[in-house]
This record gives structure tokens, sequence and C-alpha cells, in this order.
């Protein structure tokens, strides 16, 4: 099941790039994330570890993932080592100076066959509403008076 | 009168042979029976489960420990069915992993049961103080419900109620093993059916205590019986919500010294989780609609 969002923030891509590829400021705009901890000293790059755990439905969903692709600013990717499989891309691109279209994807496959396609194929939109509210927090963030001053 | 006594000499001895028969197939608890890989593919059926049928919520697992033996205790609803455990289960598997090792107690007749001896992969052995002792020890996570039987069977009236009956075994449980107490607060289970009636008196009467270490024989109102009397066979639960919150981890010894009373720390703990369920029964606008 692959779920994907996208918006368009006013701000340049390298301010974007520098929230999204630490793993330390997550917790700052990522929705229902119960739990987005730095697991180790290193918090960006390639190798870098990250607990999550996304509520999805009754469930915290997640486990350990690690930082798989860093290309600074524009990819960043990650792998589960643990719990539900699942791979994670943020893709920034420029539209124009200031202007950046940024997409948040979210991959994963539930066990248990029949089950967890009918798993994956309910919590699809439930997974959706959390990037959607995830990336409008973001934006909420970074377009902040706070930010553009 | 000599005949009265020897139909009752035959009773007492029919029960306790119907016991040893009973205990004998108990399954020995074995924790290596638990299978992680089984676990993980029962997950997305629970989670459906719980998600769309409980619409259950799991507050706070973040209090439980990361690492290391930890003792959880639940106030218990739902019969025999135990929605409660089904979504915590489901919960703690998610937050967890499946690798981290998580046992649960249950009735010996709940092990018994045709088609529940899968509860067993899921970590469940026979509740006793001795298997307790040997999963903390072996620093797995153990989830116990002190309240048991008899508090599962409580009448629905009594729903909002936390009530252990007195039993005290976990706190000594938890000091003789040196472990953080964790209680674990859930509403709604007992809107699953309409219980009436604990139905104790029926269970003294057929001698279940002595026979099968039942107290209560419970009767309720209950899909797809009606009038159901001992949920032996379970029920079809109402699509109750369900609401689990975990609440701060106890020191028992940092709590109440190095000999901790335990009729004062029984009322603690138990208080601390009555106003917990207060406050999740406050939050319910309607029954089984949560």
């Amino acid at each position: 099941m692959r779920v994907a969002q996208k918006l368009v923030i006013e701000v340049p891509r390298a301010t974007i790039w520098e929230v999204i590829s630490d793993g330390k400021r997550y917790q700052d705009f990522m929705a229902d994330a119960e739990l987005w901890d730095v697991v180790g000293d290193q918090a960006s790059g390639i190798g870098a570890r990250w607990a999550v755990r996304l509520r999805v439905g009754s469930a915290p969903v997640g486990g350990l993932v690690e930082v798989t692709e860093f290309d600074a600013p524009g990819n960043l990717a990650f792998n589960a080592i643990t719990g539900v499989a699942m791979r994670g891309r943020w893709r920034l691109r420029e539209r124009r100076p200031g202007l950046t279209e940024v997409e948040f994807r979210l991959s994963y496959q539930s066990p248990g066959g029949l089950l967890g396609l009918i798993a994956d194929q309910v919590s699809g939109p439930l997974v959706g509403r959390i990037l959607k509210r995830s990336l409008r927090n973001l934006r909420d963030l970074l377009e902040g008076p706070g930010v553009r001053a | 009168m000599s005949a009265l006594a020897d139909l009752r000499a035959l009773g007492r001895h029919a029960g306790s042979w119907g016991a040893r028969q009973l205990k004998s197939r108990v399954p020995a608890p074995d924790m290596d029976e638990r299978d992680p890989d089984y676990i993980r593919d029962q997950l997305p059926g629970l989670w459906l489960l719980a998600s769309v049928y409980f619409r259950a919520q799991v507050h706070h697992l973040e209090r439980i420990p990361a690492t290391g033996p930890v003792l959880l205790v639940g106030n218990h609803s739902g019969g025999n069915m135990t929605p409660d455990t089904l979504v915590f289960t489901l919960a703690f598997s998610a937050y967890f992993g499946v690798e981290r090792r998580f046992h649960q107690l249950a009735h010996n007749l709940v092990l018994l049961a045709p088609g529940l001896g899968v509860l067993r992969k899921f970590g469940t052995i026979a509740a006793s103080p001795a298997n307790a002792h040997e999963v903390l020890s072996s620093g797995a996570v153990l989830l116990v419900y002190p309240g048991g039987d008899y508090e599962v069977h409580r009448p629905t009236s009594e729903r909002f109620k936390v009530d252990f009956d007195g039993r005290k075994g976990f706190l000594q449980l938890a000091l003789e093993e040196n472990v953080p107490l964790v209680p674990v607060v859930s509403v709604g289970g007992q809107e699953t059916a309409l219980f009436l009636s604990r139905g104790e008196g029926l269970a003294r009467f057929l001698r279940l205590d002595r026979l099968a270490r039942l107290k209560v024989l419970p009767v309720s109102l209950a899909l797809p019986w009606g009038i159901n009397v001992g949920d032996f066979l379970g029920h079809l639960p109402l699509p109750a919500k369900i609401t689990i919150d975990v609440l701060d981890a106890i020191d028992l010894r940092a709590e109440y010294g190095e000999h901790p009373d335990l009729d004062e720390a029984y009322e603690d703990v138990v208080g601390l989780m009555q106003t917990a369920l207060d406050e999740l029964a406050a939050e319910r606008r309607l029954p089984v609609i949560g």
C-alpha cells in the first residue's frame, strides 16, 4: 500500500530540508506521532535511526526505521528495520525561488495474508490523513512569522 | 440420614475427581510457546477488529518502562470474550514490537476451551503464582487481572467499578520480583453484553468453586443466545467502544518503604485505577456507542 500527499510551501527548499532531515524535529509537525525519537547519537544522514510510532486506528504502528537515502536538499528515504514493513520518502522540488512542493510518501505492507490486505485498504485513508495533517503542520511551522522574520 | 451422608460424600468425591481431571488437562506453562511470527501475522486481524468494530483507543503506552520486566495490572471486563485483553495485546505488540516478550495470565478454563489453544502462541499461560514469578524473573512483561472471573462477570450496572475482590497477590508479586507495577485501566468491555448477575450462589450450589476454581456462574443477556448462563461458549460481543489508559509506573518500595503495608498499597492502587476509570467513564456519552 502506497500513500502520498503533496503540499506547496512558501519557503526555500533548504529550510524545509533542515527540518525533515533531522529526526529530532518530527515531533514538531508529525501528526498522530506517539513517538518519533532519535535512536543513538546520529539524528540525520544515512544510517540515522529513528524510533517511530504513528497512531493509525487503534494501534500505534511503526518500528525502528533507518535513513537509507539522504540527497540534500531534495530526497530523503527511510526503511523500517523492525515492526511493520514500511518505507518513507520525502521529495522536495523547487517550483520557483522561495516556493517548494513537498511530497511525503509512506509505503507499507501488513503481514497476515488476506486480513493484511484488507487492513492495508482500510488503513490507507487514515494514513493519508496523517500525512496531509503533517504537511499542513509543517507548512504552519515554517511559514510562521518566526521563520519569515 | 445415612443415605444422605453417603450422597454428600459421593458428591465430594466426584467434585475432587473432577477437579483433578481438569487440573491434569491444563497445559503446562511453557513460555517458549509464545510465537512472535504468529502474533505478527495476527496483528492485521486484531487491528481491524479493534479499530473498526470496537473503535478502540489506547493511551499512554509510553508510560510502560521500555525495557525489563514489568507487571501490568488491569481491570477486567467483557465476560469470557474480554475485548480489553485483545485490544491491549494489539497495542502493546504494535508499540513495543512482537519481539518484546509479553505474557498474560488466564484462568485454567480459558486455556482448556476448544479453539483457544492459540492463546498460548500469544503468550497466555495458566494463572498461578509460580507461573507469574517465572515470567517476571525471566525478564518478560506480565499482564494480570487480579479481579479475574469475579470482576469480568460483574453486572453491567457496575461497569464503571474496579473490583479486585480484595485480592492483593499482585502486590506481593511485584515486591518479591522487585518490578515496577503499571496499572492499566479500561472501559467499555462491560457494555459488550448485558451482564445481569455473577451467579455466585449458583456456582456455590453446583460446587463449581471446588470443581473448576469458578466462584461465579454468570447470567447475562448476550448475542446470539439471549439468556446466557455461564458464558462457557462465549458470546458475540456488542461493538462497544473500548478505551484503555495506561497509568504511571509505581515502584512499591520507593512509594511505601522496604516493607509496605499491603492494605494501604492496595487501597492506593485500586483508588488510582478507580479515579482513572471515573475519568474515562465521564468521557462516555452513551452506552456501547461511547
